[in-house]
């Protein structure tokens, strides 16, 4: 694998070819907040509160630093203003169904984002699919999978492989960044009849 | 079927197939494609077939049951040859008299005939008929002489003979350089010259690279591929394997919606079709190129007509995009190089390879060249498919081959590009229909909806319409796409509700520029392209319904009510009756009077009222006036006064 040498906020920074800019970012302690990224999984660029400027042949775009892969010559802006409001809203919109989630106030703070600004709808979950793909590609169980797609796309426990499956696991409940994964297993466990209780011995 | 082995042998078997054919015969097409059927068509054709063979035709006249001719307004329509003579929405009662005039005395049906609106002409002639006479039908035309079960009748007409070209007379990079010069540009959305991507995928490395067709047609009101796919399959086809040749590509896809069961069968036959003839499988037209295609039936999901969500689905996953800043073309299907085109792109590739890029460059404008399928629908006279050259404008579009807007009514806009595209206003009608023109309008070519709105349509209510489309059919991946059409959905229903506030449009601005930058795919970021365009050419209708809670084209149920005009009404209980909700007061000689807290604005008294009195009013933004005192709406009839 070759160097390639890319420009982060104006800082020269060697990465290797094949590396996002969210990781060759991170090599050199160049902050980039994150919500769905996560090192043991594949990149999703779904929360896309990773957003970035880069300029490549003279045009200038936003893209996901999580995805992004590094190729000669690129320069990236972390901050700008067209970052920083792109980042803002993102944080607004899911906020309003996740007002109380602490990841998420941090970085309110930080991008001056409203949490009223959107009209509440608690749904809680933010949709970073942590718990999802952590099931599926670490675990390799695919007991919590997103159900409906668009606007009422939410996360779901497969009750047939839950039951089987999670008593003993649950190492996807401390990804989750908000309070959405347990409750979904909580509502699993009172859906399955008998209640989900380890296999027996026998 | 005898497998083809070489050129020579193709020619062969096309001169055999034509010896057979008897050009002065007379012949029956009758359009038989989906828009057809639901008109009726199978009926026609069931009963051509039986008053054939009852008046003792069968082996004096051919039956060729074709795909869309595109004229879907006036469907089921028959075209009698070789005098071409065309009779227009066709019921099997007027079959005998077909057969025993038309077929056997040589004599028009004027009945039948179309009749030009504007001069009261009779044509006898398809090809005359204004709706046609416009149009410049290259990838379309072949639809209504095809019966598309037959591969003869493809190759009657030429059929293959670009694929025997390309392999025996040209190299891959030859082909390539060919649909390069041409500057063909895809034809299902962004407009990417298809020829970029070929060299792209084809320079790409890796020894396994695949072709996609795209036939996951979604948008709202648009069947042009679904007609292709089920009028000419071969043509597609032919087009996929020039393609796979000039890629490198050995194995093809056709994704095609499983909601298009025409297609599915077509297509299905077609390959069958022409996997016995050699011109799919090993060593094609003996010139050492192996390529097989297989159909994959999507379930109908809008988003898997993005490139990766539809490679993604393929791969027998959910059809959810990926991030494409390493190109499709390079790691697509399998993380192979791909070249996915749409239908028409595919359709299009025989035409160049066998008339040259040259010839294809002369139609259309300078960076949009060829022609374009619409999916002419909504107000307009002409509903239809219909292929026009690039640069016609818009008005000739709507007037010349739509025929303009029904029921005298005013035009106001025309939608084009499905719910990633815009709504141009009247004063954008003398624009040239391209790619980068429709885009620089605010609008997109896309796929080649055409949607025309009259007067009586509220740009607020067409914005929310799309973004309640986009709210189902987005994959709701990523955040600004799923969130931001969340939040603009719900702003534009309260705008249309009359709970606008100050404020709203400055935010749902803030809304579309997150996800026009920061989305995942295309979707989301063209998601914002409905309001976006609407509140370009048309913002003081969001003004007024939030301003003054007005909607200025009457249509916002929650804005407007309806009202008897008490100078008018005859009491004639015409309305009284049909009201649903029994909100109509009155009686006979009584002038009637809705009682609005019943009134459910369902809009039956106004279509009702006899247009002489035109005593029922849609208001909005007024009040509704009160009624006038019960012992004043008693009418003294002038008869009774004498």
């Amino acid at each position: 694998m070759s160097e390639v040498l890319i420009q982060i906020d104006g800082r020269e920074v060697e990465a290797r070819e094949g590396m996002t800019i969210l990781e060759a970012a991170q090599k050199v302690g160049i902050a980039i907040p994150a919500l769905c990224h996560h090192e043991q999984l594949e990149p999703y660029g779904a929360c896309r509160i990773c957003t970035v400027e880069v300029e490549t042949r003279g045009r200038t775009n936003l893209v996901a630093a999580c995805c992004y892969p590094v190729e000669p010559n690129l320069v990236v802006r972390t901050r700008s203003e067209k970052v920083d409001k792109t980042r803002k809203i993102i944080l607004e919109l899911l906020l309003a169904h996740a007002p109380d989630a602490p990841v998420l106030q941090d970085l309110a703070k930080e991008y001056g984002a409203d949490k009223n600004r959107f009209e509440k709808e608690a749904s809680f979950c933010i949709h970073c699919g942590l718990c999802v793909r952590y099931c599926a590609e670490v675990k390799k169980k695919n007991a919590v999978g997103f159900v409906d797609r668009g606007t009422r796309r939410e996360i779901s426990f497969i009750p047939e492989i839950a039951s089987k499956e999670c008593w003993n696991c649950k190492e996807c409940f401390p990804l989750c960044p908000t309070s959405a994964l347990q409750a979904a297993f909580v509502l699993t466990e009172a859906l399955i009849s008998p209640p989900l209780a380890p296999p027996s011995e026998a | 079927m005898a497998r083809i082995n070489s050129p020579a042998e193709l020619e062969a078997l096309r001169k055999n197939i034509l010896s057979k054919r008897d050009p002065h015969k007379p012949c029956i097409t009758l359009c038989s494609g989906s828009a057809c059927h639901a008109s009726g068509s199978k009926e026609v054709a069931a009963s051509i077939e039986a008053e054939i063979k009852k008046q003792g035709l069968s082996a004096e006249v051919d039956i060729r049951k074709t795909g869309c001719h595109g004229f879907c307004e006036r469907g089921p329509i028959i075209v009698i040859h070789p005098e071409e003579i065309c009779y227009l929405q066709i019921e099997p009662k007027d079959v005998p008299e077909i057969v025993s005039q038309t077929i056997k005395e040589k004599k028009i049906i004027e009945r039948l005939l179309y009749i030009d609106p504007n001069t009261d002409q009779k044509i006898i002639h398809e090809s005359e008929i204004p709706f046609y006479k416009h149009q410049e039908r290259l990838v379309f035309g072949s639809n209504g002489n095809i019966d598309p079960k037959s591969i003869d009748d493809y190759l009657a007409l030429g059929g293959y003979s670009a694929l025997a070209k390309a392999l025996s007379r040209m190299t891959p990079d030859q082909v390539l350089e060919e649909v390069k010069k041409s500057n063909l540009r895809g034809r299902g959305g962004g407009g990417f010259p298809a020829g970029r991507k070929w060299e792209e995928s084809r320079h790409a490395p890796g020894q396994i690279k695949y072709v996609i067709v795209n036939a996951d047609e979604g948008d709202p009101g648009a069947y042009m591929d679904r007609s292709l796919l089920e009028g000419n399959p071969h043509s597609i086809l032919e087009g996929l394997i020039i393609g796979a040749y000039a890629i490198g590509s050995r194995q093809g896809f056709i994704y095609v919606r499983q909601e298009y069961p025409l297609a599915v069968e077509n297509i299905t036959i077609a390959i069958k079709q022409a996997e016995a003839y050699g011109f799919l499988g090993k060593n094609i037209l003996g010139a050492g190129f192996d390529f097989t295609v297989k159909v994959h039936q999507g379930a109908g999901a809008f988003v898997s007509g993005e490139s990766s969500a539809l490679m993604t689905a393929l791969e027998g996953r959910v059809g959810e995009p990926r991030p494409k800043y390493i190109h499709t073309a390079v790691k697509g299907l399998w993380d192979r190089p791909s070249v996915l085109n749409n239908v028409e792109t595919w359709a299009n590739v025989p035409l160049i390879i066998n008339k040259g890029a040259d010839w294809f460059s002369r139609f259309g404008t300078e960076w949009s060249k060829g022609t374009k399928i619409f999916s002419l629908v909504g107000k307009i006279n002409n509903t239809g498919l219909v292929e026009v050259p690039m640069g016609i404008t818009l008005r000739e579009i709507i007037y010349k081959v739509g025929g303009g807007i029904p029921g005298g009514k005013k035009f106001k806009a025309v939608q084009t590009g499905g719910p990633s595209g815009g709504c141009l206003p009247e004063e954008l009608l003398d624009l040239e229909v391209g790619f980068d023109e429709l885009s620089q309008a605010g609008s997109m070519m896309g796929s080649g909806g055409m949607i025309v709105m009259d007067e009586d349509t509220c740009m607020v209510d067409v914005a929310r319409y799309f973004l309640d489309f986009l709210a189902d059919e987005s994959c709701g991946k990523c955040t600004p796409c799923r969130e931001g059409i969340r939040q603009m959905l719900k702003l534009l229903t309260n705008i249309t509700k009359g709970k606008g506030k100050e404020g709203d449009l400055e935010l749902l601005e803030d809304l579309a520029e997150t996800a026009g930058q920061a989305s995942l795919c295309a979707l989301g970021r063209t998601a914002p392209n409905p309001f976006l365009s609407t509140l370009r050419y048309f913002r003081d209708e969001y003004e007024a319904h939030i301003k003054e809670k007005r909607c200025p084209a009457l249509s916002c149920k929650d804005l407007i009510s309806y009202y008897i005009d008490p100078d008018q009404c005859q009491a004639c209980m015409i309305c009284l009756r049909q009201c649903p909700s029994d909100a109509i007061v009155g009686g006979k000689n009584q002038i009637h009077v809705i009682q609005q807290e019943k009134c459910t604005k369902c809009g039956t008294c106004f279509e009702v009222c006899p247009p002489r009195f035109g005593a029922v009013k849609k208001i909005s933004g007024e009040p509704v006036p009160s009624p006038i005192p019960e012992e004043a709406r008693i009418i003294v009839r002038k008869s009774k006064q004498q």
